[in-house]
């Protein structure tokens, strides 16, 4: 039975929330990628106030493909997480709840994620047209120099993900890989 | 001497990266369908079907199967026969990638130094690669190529020693290090001999040959199956989220090399491998 999931993302909401859960989430999330996680902790080091408020936000690692004319939004589907790494737990310590993405993530994100309590989220990377389906609007908020790299506002409706890393630091590439070791 | 304008080179290398990244390989659908019915884990199998569901939607909508269209990597055999008038090939490629991915809303993901990232804006330079063949022939193939996976690939230079043995765990151990990075079930060319860019670029050739094509080389082809058979071993599985399915295809290509060396090159592609060619 999937859980559905309207943001902001609470504290509570991520407590409930355990590795292998398939969720659906209805509401606002952020993009950001490489350039744009670069950029932000440019500012924070600059002690500049950021473009978005990250308290019991979810940010969602996608560079999408431009939208046609009449669409919201290309192809969406995730890119590989770990490049974020070094930037991560300091977005976290700013109370960042959630990050959709694919593929591992390194400890210091995972002790960082215990002791903020939050969550990471997989999507199914390269099923990048069946997610745009899920995405109802999406409007530019900072960084639109950085063309797909910019910091974009999505209004999903059921955008399917999968709890990957609980806020308990559970991990499921490492316990489904090992059921299935021959 | 056969002439060939270069503008019909333009619109073949636009037309190509557009097909490429609107409608997947025959070989790929069929092995997600094949594997789907296979796959052990439920969530491997959901997995699967959600990639069979998503290209159908991108062939019905004409949209990239993913949002990552790749640098474009373009393969040239230009038979000796050809003359090509009109004007320079480099910048004919390179101005089909353009339209390719601004006509096409591909998303454009080169930036103009690997320090200073500036987005080039319109997905140029391409990677050409040209071979000079027998003929009066030209055949083009655009191969574009995501990061996730390009990033999980190796080269190993091994000693002539570690032999067969040497290459299979090498192999194994980059599959297994990709895990759910590089957007498992992945296909894994490998480009073995040669000098070390020989090797790099057998594996990226190697990429080419369609999923489910055994090499005709007898040992290699051996080699192949037992590869698969382990690496669907390791328990990743669709997305890295377990199962039995985690890589659909192992090409491996095997070129001369020097008596000191065995390098083993291992490009690792996901599981939207794309590839699209024409002859002109």
């Amino acid at each position: 039975m999937d859980i559905k999931l309207t943001t902001p993302l609470t504290k509570e909401k991520v407590e409930n929330l355990k590795s292998g859960d398939k969720v659906l989430i209805t509401g606002v999330i952020y993009t950001l990628r490489d350039a744009g996680h670069k950029k932000m902790i440019e500012q924070i080091n600059n002690g500049e106030t950021l473009p978005i408020d990250m308290k019991d936000n979810i940010i969602y690692y996608v560079g999408p493909s431009p939208a046609r004319p009449g669409q919201i939004i290309g192809s969406a589907g995730p890119t590989t997480s770990y490049r974020m790494d070094d930037y991560t737990p300091t977005l976290l310590d700013l109370g960042l709840k959630g990050m959709i993405g694919k593929g591992e993530r390194n400890e210091s994100v995972i002790l960082s994620m215990k002791k903020n309590t939050s969550v990471y989220f997989a999507a199914v990377g390269g099923a990048a047209a069946l997610i745009s389906n899920t995405i109802k609007s999406c409007e530019i908020i900072a960084y639109e120099e950085l063309g797909t790299e910019s910091l974009k506002k999505l209004e999903v409706e059921n955008f399917p993900v999968i709890v990957v890393i609980d806020c308990r630091g559970n991990n499921l590439y490492k316990t489904e890989r090992e059921k299935y070791r021959t | 001497m056969r002439k060939i304008d270069i503008h019909e080179i333009i619109d073949v290398v636009k037309e190509l990266c557009i097909d490429a990244n609107y409608n997947i390989g025959g070989d790929i659908f069929c092995a997600f369908e094949e594997y789907s019915k296979k796959e052990n884990s439920v969530i491997g199998k959901e997995v699967l079907e959600q990639l069979i569901d998503n290209s159908k939607i991108a062939k019905k909508k004409q949209m990239p199967i993913c949002q990552d269209t790749g640098m474009a990597v373009v393969f040239l055999e230009i038979g000796q026969e050809v003359f090509i008038e009109g004007g320079d090939l480099n910048e004919a490629i390179n101005e089909g990638v353009r339209r390719g991915y601004e006509e096409g809303y591909l998303r454009k993901s080169v930036v103009r130094d690997p320090f200073y990232r500036e987005n080039t804006n319109d997905n140029t330079p391409a990677i050409i690669h040209y071979d000079i063949v027998k003929g009066n022939l030209i055949k083009i193939t655009v191969a574009p190529k995501g990061f996730g996976s390009e990033n999980m690939s190796r080269i190993y230079m091994l000693k002539p020693s570690d032999g067969i043995e040497g290459a299979k765990s090498a192999i194994i151990e980059t599959i297994e290090a990709s895990g759910a990075n590089a957007c498992p079930p992945m296909v894994v060319g490998v480009g073995i001999g040669g000098t070390f860019e020989k090797a790099a670029i057998l594996a990226k050739k190697a990429l080419l040959r369609p999923v489910g094509e055994t090499s005709m080389i007898e040992y290699v082809k051996e080699m192949e199956e037992e590869l698969l058979k382990k690496a669907n071993g390791l328990g990743i599985g669709p997305q890295g989220l377990g199962g039995n399915t985690t890589v659909l295809g192992i090409n491996v290509e095997v070129f001369p090399t020097h008596i000191a060396g065995l390098p083993v090159a291992i490009n690792i592609s996901c599981h939207v491998t794309r590839h699209s060619s024409k002859v002109i």
